[in-house]
């Protein structure tokens, strides 16, 4: 049986403790669940901390933890929660090996959700980090590109800003960049948005458009590769981004980067402008297939008029 | 180490301080420094009395400090030309330039920068030491014990029985706004309430040292130092004269040597930024 996401995750915590001898931090691990079945069963003994529930406090020890060099995983269950429990590392271990000479390499592990839960816990909550200086953020999917991400970070010493979603946690396929020359348009979603922008994608070009797609996981840095600039460059209409966040979020920024360096306009497509309720009716969720269809429709539109 | 040699190596360090930041608030007044400085001068002995104590022990602790952290830099060994191309900005500083006062660092000493969120060194020293069980000591003030994610670090550290010091500095002041009016609770019953051993005492370094020789990075120790700062909370000036400075107290305690050990440490160290104004 091919393995998910979830079981990859779970591979990887668990050489990070057991032969790098790393800590994984944060609240509730070792019950409800063991983090969606993501988390070894692993005690405190083998590195696996159980935190207080005193969330700045906590940002804060880890931070700790990542001065003296273990290299700790922190697992936030809800990314809402991130505003709590990011302050000192976003204000401390970000900034100090630039001041300090004195890196704090952590591998935050930020839990999110896809509506329905309300004020705070509902979505994705990176925007606010993404303008401050060192930290890498990344958003994998896929069982390569979370091998990537923690390849990547143990050749680091940075803090990486790891964003999942527990809708991917059951994924075992790979997503592949769709992109040639001459396009209506090409999609460029982040996180779990992707799922639903490949849908979207094949369904318009089942319907006589000409829709490509590029995956974009590792948020900052940002790089736009060369290829992708001529491919967007290209098209008729440009690009759209779909993001689990706030429309006004990390997807304006990179929207304006990209648009600074094709020249073409960027539509994008997040989370409204609203607070979440509980409900179908009330809550903030993520742009799906038809709304990303019915936005490509509209963009051609307006085009043509 | 007798108890008499300790008070005079104590006043030693804590006449080390007193110096540089003396000099600190001349250059300050001549403008040759612009950035906020935060002076430490009159609270110098409860680092300088920890330090001493730490040496004895031949301890080498994790130090988390805050803004205020000259003489905890200076006591526990730092090196005192780097201190001063710091606060002169230049690269040679022991933060490259980057720390101004309020962020100096040392890996030397194992001092660590502070970012100016007041109260998180306690939180990352609670960390520091749970994953390294290195001994460790963390430096507050009266004002930032006051918030919750400290309280939160001294719960947990209690709780994991680490090697651990806690040492409020407490001048009665946050900014300009005395404690009274700003809470009901003393910060050793807080810290008793945890579980942790705690005092509070004022800065005579008999006190210090009596509290501390025994279960010193055995078991966590929170100890809330009673203490007066000299010199406004930012930047050289002095509101009014302050009446029981424990350096005056202990020099004229100490006599003629101690009279002579400050003339000594003044002339070198107007001699240190002499030299260093002039590079």
């Amino acid at each position: 049986m091919e393995t998910t996401l979830r079981e990859v995750i779970k591979q990887i915590t668990f050489k990070h403790l057991k032969k790098f001898k790393g800590q994984v931090f944060g609240q509730n691990l070792t019950g409800v669940g063991w983090v969606a079945g993501t988390l070894p069963k692993l005690y405190e003994k083998d590195g696996v901390i159980e935190l207080p529930m005193a969330d700045v406090a906590n940002g804060g020890m880890v931070t700790g933890a990542a001065l003296v060099g273990r290299r700790p995983f922190y697992i936030i269950r809800y990314q809402g929660y991130n505003w709590l429990n990011c302050i000192f590392i976003v204000n401390y271990a970000c900034k100090s090996k630039e001041i300090w000479n004195k890196p704090a390499p952590m591998f935050i592990r930020g839990l999110s959700s896809e509506g329905g839960l309300g004020p705070v816990s509902t979505s994705s909550h990176i925007s606010i980090f993404y303008k401050m200086p060192g930290i890498k953020i990344y958003s994998p999917m896929t069982k390569k590109e979370y091998t990537n991400t923690y390849r990547k970070f143990m050749n680091s010493d940075d803090v990486f800003y790891v964003s999942e979603h527990r809708k991917s946690y059951e994924n075992k396929i790979e997503f592949k960049n769709s992109i040639k020359k001459n396009l209506d348009i090409i999609l460029m979603p982040i996180s779990v948005t992707r799922f639903e922008a490949e849908k979207a994608k094949n369904y318009l070009n089942k319907n006589g458009y000409k829709v490509g797609i590029i995956h974009l996981y590792e948020l900052k840095p940002f790089i736009l590769k060369k290829k992708w600039i001529s491919i967007i460059k290209s098209s008729k209409y440009g690009v759209l981004m779909t993001d689990n966040d706030y429309v006004d979020g990390i997807i304006r920024t990179l929207a304006h980067k990209i648009n600074e360096q094709t020249n073409k306009k960027v539509y994008v497509l997040g989370l409204k402008d609203k607070s979440a309720g509980y409900t179908l009716e009330t809550s903030n969720f993520p742009p799906s297939a038809l709304e990303i269809i019915n936005k490509i429709k509209q963009i051609k539109v307006k085009k043509r008029l | 180490m007798s108890y008499k040699n300790y008070r005079l190596k104590t006043f030693e360090k804590a006449s080390l301080c007193r110096n540089f930041e003396n000099e600190v608030f001349k250059r300050v007044n001549e403008k040759i420094i612009n950035f906020p400085v935060y002076l430490s001068a009159g609270q110098e002995y409860v680092p300088s009395s920890i330090a001493q104590i730490v040496k004895d022990k031949k301890q080498k602790p994790l130090i988390f400090g805050q803004h205020r952290g000259h003489s905890i830099y200076l006591s526990f060994g730092g090196n005192i030309v780097e201190l001063i191309d710091e606060l002169l900005g230049k690269k040679t500083g022991c933060t490259g330039g980057m720390g101004g006062s309020l962020s100096i660092n040392s890996n030397k000493i194992n001092m660590f920068g502070h970012e100016g969120l007041m109260g998180s060194n306690a939180c990352m020293g609670v960390g520091a030491c749970f994953s390294s069980a290195k001994p460790t000591i963390v430096f507050l003030g009266d004002a930032s014990v006051e918030e919750d994610y400290v309280l939160a670090s001294l719960s947990w550290a209690a709780k994991k029985e680490l090697p651990i010091l806690f040492v409020v500095e407490d001048n009665n002041y946050a900014v300009l706004t005395e404690k009274k009016d700003r809470r009901d609770w003393k910060a050793k019953d807080v810290a008793k309430a945890f579980k942790l051993e705690s005092y509070d005492i004022d800065d005579q370094p008999k006190n210090i040292f009596s509290v501390l020789k025994k279960n010193l990075f055995k078991k966590p120790i929170f100890i809330n130092v009673n203490t007066k700062r000299l010199f406004w909370h930012s930047g050289a000036g002095v509101d009014e004269e302050v009446k029981g400075d424990r350096l005056t107290l202990e020099k004229k305690f100490l006599g003629k040597k101690a009279e002579k050990i400050h003339s000594n440490i003044k002339k070198k160290i107007e001699n240190l930024w002499k030299q260093r104004l002039e590079k």
